[in-house]
């Protein structure tokens, strides 16, 4: 376990910061189901943590606990050194954490650039009388705001796409344009749910490369949920493994890998 | 050939964000806009004005505020009518106790006196989605109506339960009362519409427009982008209710002249306008134009087919227009969902290739 507070230097080099994020003790029950049984971990600046486990973990649960669809019963979210007071998912938002979805939730009937722009919602501050006025502030302001958002469509290689119907989309790239959406908001901490469900090895690969390249350029913290084991060794520096909402293991991928408990949780053994 | 994209570069992010991108639709549009302003008032006469035009421009102004609730919002609302009729008594209290204002003004007071109490009917619609704010909207049409029938400072105590429009002036010109020139009449809603066509139109391209379309498809996404559900659903209701009041305000004052509230802005209004906005098109400001001008022309074209060239009776006539403008609506919902506005698109798109499809 590393638990040094100023942070670490990862195999290939990155240098890791301090915590962003830390879940204490955090419990979420749905009338007598348990979902998540106090569970603790924390995010540190600018590394990509993973969340596994087998189906019906608590992952997606967790996740949203974090982006504020969940109220945990018990425990603490303190997000930036200090303890988050309850919030509704859009002020989440707009402290900066931004994600994607495990079925992708775009916004259909706009298109991909509209799409992208609702990222950046944070950042406009004109009032709706200077919106209906458009000349002036409300141009300007959307301008600068495409400019950012261009630099994310660029970085993405969806230009080609970026008037087309989200509608019309395969779904490898409507995956790509939800990440697009999320990193418009430029989020101080992105959350991914199973970026690369149901695609083909290219377009895994493909996302996996756009996750690195997002985490080395902008410096993104990334938490993701992932099952392909292949991916989540490869592309994370820690790994939270859940089984039946407990956590069973915390550590780099090496660790993880050989830790008894995640073995047994992936390969099954009963549960007695 | 005539309708193209190619060769017309955008070289700021400015040029590509305006209404209208492609050149020949920006020139089509000032056509229109030279038209309306600086032909028709010329050859105007009463009949036009009170049989298409009037009617015409002021439901496009009606039409454009629910599309922005239904189509661009995705909020049901069945109350048009009702807020209509606020617009309306609003703009009367207005008129008759301050005879010396402007009737600008008087028309944009009673939009925002719509929005406030549209905002407030509006409230349902955090807790409440699809069918079930439509009825709570209902509740507002009935409720409205009722209010306005039944105390009588609304209606200045007169002994018949209606409201005249007293005639008033805008700049030494007579906009409203019987002896208001037609051109008068015409150009006062046509610069309501424009004015309104042009605030739509920059809301919904910007900030304001994305966030209303992204709760009406999905409002979980929405939320978790950073919009308050509240502020977006709200402003919706507040920007529709000021165009439909302001709709209101025009079709008492300006184009009747007197309105018994239940016969002009009962339930029935909501629907014929709800229908302008379904058969125009969902979330298209020109598809509020197109279902406007279909349902009030419609009934005038099959009047004038009917009585005048195949000089049936006009009992007749006026039973079978019910039919058949029921049998359209039907037929259009069927075959073209998405509206006029979504044919309009298609035939642009063939166009852009002709006269080679591929």
């Amino acid at each position: 376990m590393l638990d040094n507070s100023e942070g670490y230097v990862t195999e290939d080099g990155r240098k890791i910061g301090g915590v962003v994020m830390e879940m204490k003790n955090i419990t979420l029950r749905f009338g007598g189901v348990v979902a998540i049984k106090d569970i603790s971990f924390d995010i540190r600046e600018g590394e990509i943590r993973a969340i596994i486990g087998p189906n019906g973990a608590g992952k997606s649960s967790m996740l949203n606990v974090i982006s504020g669809f969940y109220v945990p019963q018990e425990g603490e979210v303190w997000f930036h050194g200090s303890k988050r007071p309850q919030m509704r998912p859009f002020e989440v938002a707009q402290q900066g954490i931004a994600r994607t979805f495990q079925n992708i939730a775009l916004f259909e009937g706009m298109s991909v650039l509209d799409n992208v722009m609702t990222g950046r919602l944070g950042y406009m501050k004109t009032n709706i009388f200077q919106q209906a006025l458009w000349k002036g502030k409300a141009e300007a302001e959307e301008t600068e705001n495409r400019e950012a958002v261009e630099k994310i469509i660029d970085f993405l290689e969806i230009q080609h796409i970026r008037k087309t119907p989200v509608s019309r989309l395969p779904y490898g790239l409507k995956k790509r344009v939800e990440l697009a959406r999320a990193l418009a908001a430029e989020p101080k901490l992105l959350l991914l749910d199973e970026p690369m469900a149901g695609m083909n090895v290219e377009e895994k690969e493909d996302m996996s490369r756009f996750i690195l390249d997002v985490n080395d350029e902008f410096g993104t913290t990334i938490a993701l949920i992932e099952h392909d084991m292949g991916v989540v060794m490869d592309l994370s520096d820690r790994v939270v493994v859940m089984d039946y909402g407990k956590k069973i293991g915390d550590g780099t991928p090496d660790e993880v890998r050989n830790n008894q408990e995640v073995i047994d949780a992936y390969l099954g053994v009963s549960h007695d | 050939m005539f309708y193209r994209e190619a060769g017309d570069f955008k070289t700021s992010y400015t040029a590509d964000s305006q209404t209208f991108p492609i050149k020949f639709d920006r020139y089509r549009y000032y056509v229109v806009l030279a038209v309306a302003f600086g032909i028709i008032p010329f050859i105007i006469n009463d009949y036009w004005a009170n049989a298409l035009l009037l009617p015409f421009l002021i439901y496009a102004i009606a039409a454009i505020g629910l599309n922005i609730l239904v189509g661009y919002c995705g909020q049901v609302s069945l109350g048009t009518g009702g807020f209509m009729a606020v617009g309306a008594y609003a703009c009367y209290k207005l008129m008759t106790a301050f005879p010396d204002v402007s009737m600008f003004i008087h028309v944009l007071l009673a939009g925002g006196i719509t929005a406030i109490v549209g905002v407030l009917f509006g409230l349902p619609s955090l807790r409440i989605k699809g069918f079930y704010l439509a009825v709570a909207t209902l509740a507002a049409q009935f409720f409205l109506v009722w209010l306005f029938n039944r105390v009588p400072w609304f209606y200045n105590y007169s002994a018949s339960g209606q409201i005249n429009a007293p005639e008033r002036d805008v700049f030494g010109i007579i906009i409203t009362g019987p002896n208001a020139p037609a051109w008068a009449t015409y150009l006062f809603c046509l610069i309501f519409l424009s004015f309104c066509a042009i605030i739509a139109r920059n809301l919904t391209r910007g900030t304001t427009g994305r966030t209303w379309m992204a709760i009406r498809d999905m409002d979980i996404a929405a939320e978790i982008i950073g919009v308050n559900p509240l502020k977006a659903k709200l402003t919706a209701f507040a920007v529709s209710s000021f165009f439909v009041g302001i709709a209101g305000a025009l079709f008492f004052a300006v184009y009747l002249g007197a309105v018994e509230v239940g016969e002009v802005f009962g339930i029935q209004k909501s629907f014929l306008v709800l229908f302008m906005v379904i058969i125009g098109g969902l979330g298209s400001i020109f598809g509020s134009f197109a279902g406007a001008a279909f349902l009030v022309l419609l009934p005038v074209v099959l009047k004038v087919v009917g009585v005048d060239v195949l000089g049936w009776p006009t009992d007749i006539v006026a039973h079978l227009q019910l039919v058949i403008v029921g049998a359209l609506i039907i037929t259009f919902l069927i075959l073209e969902p998405h509206g006029l506005a979504q044919l309009w698109r298609v035939a642009k798109e063939k166009l852009r290739l002709w006269p080679f499809p591929h």
